[in-house]
């Protein structure tokens, strides 16, 4: 699947597109198809979105979307090294996703 | 230290106000992100894997109390409760908001603080021996020569447009203790023969893809000529300095591919031509700044002896203290590199502890060093022991200095844009394995650097044992250097092989330094070892 990401202009945090807005977590990325140029220009252009991309991902058996590169999933999570500032701060396997 | 004129505060003023207003236009839609990065990043603003980050210029590495106050209050009002200190002595935020970005710097303006060309193809941050002004072996302070510089390449015209970034290091003694000779410009502070002082200027050194030693390039520059040598370098690299290929344009790269020798010879024509034009700086402007480092009130008739019946006590002063150059004082190096910890991070609250000992025990100073620790430069030895039980209660005083534990490492793919692997968690394995077997201690100076990508910020082409982390098919793959050097023996790390995943490098580590414990003669560091028997067996224990 393809999915967009980006940052927020203001606070700089990491968005995942998920068809009508841009929320904080990749589990709520939506697959965009053919439609992510299309998108990624309207969202840009009305400043809700700051750099944004479109990657590939992976929809898992567990319904959870997953980024294909460790660059994005550690986007997705927050630093390896510092479980506190992750969004999931009190998921053991949290780093097992991201690597 | 040096205190801003007016000049020197209006100027930043001026740019925080400048920046500002670029903010307000850039939220309010009235500047695009490609209009707005260049402006953003000539403030030390970049947009990094989970927010923006702000490199805050530490000049040469010094801070006073009041700055140091600065920098954790910012970590605490702005960021989320820490900092990380880099190998350009400088501070990174990691968690900063755009919104606040102006306000920001208008902290940082007070007390005397900035950003300005922190990224950006200028010349950037001015760094220096983090002994400066204290060190046994210096010939002189090389901070008001960094000072003369800083001015001189601060919002400089001619050189804020150059192909690519400019990184100068100026030191004063003959351990280099600066990567000096790895940097665009390394400029040693000597005496001639005649006893007179003046700058020997090597050119051309660096690390990235294409690691360089610079070359010397003039032996000896009188230093009321200092600017005009270096005005006169930059120009023949502005003029020939190549803009077509962003991984060509460095300098090293002219002087590899136009020869030391012709470089050298159009930077003389260029020097020849600008003494007739009268750029120098005063000499009484150098004075003027000389003032400002001139010593602190050091206590004359102080013993040297020091009680050393604490073992842990005595392990810290062997391990991370340094030589002064007055009686009865020494340089304590505050190690940020706890057992397992994050190399060059430090909380709010460890940095707030930091400057109240800087003012406390070292005459209101503390210096950033280029491996991520920090120096209280000037510390009376019968007040040491109180200075470690501070640090000891506040788990800053690993006695790590230049061990296996003490490891550069850059922020790698937990936080940077640009990396392809992590950094950081390697860097944690190897100093809780070295800690938890007790190796680490029968091992002795061994420097570690880590590097998150070919970019080389963890200087691991400089590591006597280097890592480099890169993306083999999506993958973190790391691989293993040994032999390199960035002292007065600067040497370059030499790959080993194949490279290994996370865990396999950590094993790697290990095995290497078995190779040089059963194989050290008396007296001999692990690069000392690996230069007498060679790669070979280091790479028979490690593929064989």
């Amino acid at each position: 699947m393809k999915i967009l990401t980006g940052n927020d202009l203001k606070s700089g945090v990491v968005t995942w597109w998920d068809g009508t807005g841009w929320s904080l977590h990749v589990e709520d990325a939506c697959d965009v198809g053919e439609q992510a140029a299309t998108i990624l220009a309207r969202e840009e252009a009305e400043r809700r979105v700051n750099v944004p991309y479109a990657i590939e991902a992976t929809r898992g058996e567990d319904g959870r979307v997953r980024p294909a590169h460790i660059k994005d999933r550690i986007r997705a999570l927050g630093p390896t090294i510092r479980a506190d500032l992750t969004l999931r701060p009190a998921d053991p396997e949290a780093g097992t996703w991201v690597i | 230290m040096y205190q801003y004129d007016s000049y020197d505060q209006q100027m930043v003023d001026a740019r925080v106000a400048e920046f500002r207003d670029q903010t307000r236009r850039r939220l309010e839609g009235k500047l695009t992100e490609d209009q707005f990065k260049p402006l953003r990043l000539m403030n030390g603003l970049y947009l990094q894997l989970h927010a923006y980050m702000l490199r805050v210029a530490v000049p040469y590495g010094t801070l006073n109390s009041t700055q140091m106050h600065m920098l954790g209050t910012i970590a605490d009002k702005y960021d989320r409760g820490y900092g990380h200190f880099t190998t350009r002595q400088n501070i990174q935020y990691n968690w900063i908001k755009l919104e606040d970005a102006p306000d920001i710097l208008a902290d940082l303006a007070t007390v005397e603080m900035h950003a300005i060309q922190t990224s950006g193809n200028c010349i950037r941050n001015i760094s220096a021996d983090h002994f400066a002004g204290a060190a046994a072996d210096e010939v002189a302070d090389p901070r008001p020569y960094a000072e003369l510089l800083r001015q001189w390449s601060s919002f400089h015209p001619e050189f804020t447009y150059l192909p690519r970034k400019f990184k100068i290091a100026v030191i004063a003694s003959e351990t280099d203790r600066a990567a000096m000779r790895l940097h665009d410009i390394g400029i040693r502070i000597h005496r001639n023969d005649a006893g007179e002082l003046g700058a020997a200027f090597y050119v051309g050194g660096g690390m990235g893809r294409t690691p360089m030693i610079s070359p010397l390039i003039r032996d000896f520059v009188p230093l009321d000529r200092l600017i005009t040598y270096a005005e006169a370098c930059l120009r023949v690299y502005n003029r020939h300095g190549r803009r077509d290929n962003k991984y060509k344009a460095r300098i090293k790269i002219l002087l590899h591919e136009m020869g030391a020798e012709e470089y050298a010879s159009q930077v003389d024509a260029e020097y020849q031509h600008l003494l007739d034009t009268g750029i120098e700086p005063p000499f009484a402007e150098l004075e003027r700044i000389r003032a400002f480092f001139a010593d602190p009130p050091f206590v004359d008739g102080l013993g040297d002896d020091l009680d050393l019946s604490d073992q842990l006590f005595a392990q810290w002063v062997r391990q991370n203290c340094h030589a002064h150059k007055h009686p009865g004082y020494l340089s304590a190096t505050i190690s940020l590199k706890p057992v397992g910890g994050i190399p060059g991070d430090a909380t709010a609250e460890q940095i707030h502890l930091m400057a109240e000992l800087a003012k406390e025990f070292s005459f209101d100073e503390c210096r950033v060093t280029h491996a991520q620790n920090i120096v209280l430069p000037h510390v009376e030895k019968r007040r040491l022991f109180a200075l470690w039980q501070t640090l000891q209660a506040a788990g800053l005083a690993t006695p790590n200095l230049d061990a296996i534990g003490d490891i550069i490492a850059c922020p790698g793919l937990d936080y940077c844009s640009l990396a392809n692997a992590r950094a950081i968690p390697v860097a944690q394995k190897i100093s809780q394995r070295f800690a938890d077997s007790g190796k680490g201690d029968r091992i002795g100076e061994l420097k570690l650097k880590i590097s998150g990508c070919i970019n080389a910020c963890g200087h691991h082409h400089a590591g006597h044992i280097g890592i480099l982390g890169v993306d083999k098919k999506g993958r973190e793959n790391y691989q293993l250097l040994l032999g390199g050097s960035e002292g007065a023996d600067t040497s370059l790390g030499k790959i080993t092989g194949p490279g290994f995943d996370e865990d396999g490098v950590v094993d790697a580590v290990e095995k290497a330094t078995d190779v040089y414990l059963a194989r050290r003669e008396e007296g001999e560091r692990f690069l000392d070892t690996y230069r007498r028997i060679g790669m070979e067996p280091f790479k028979e224990a490690l593929y064989g």
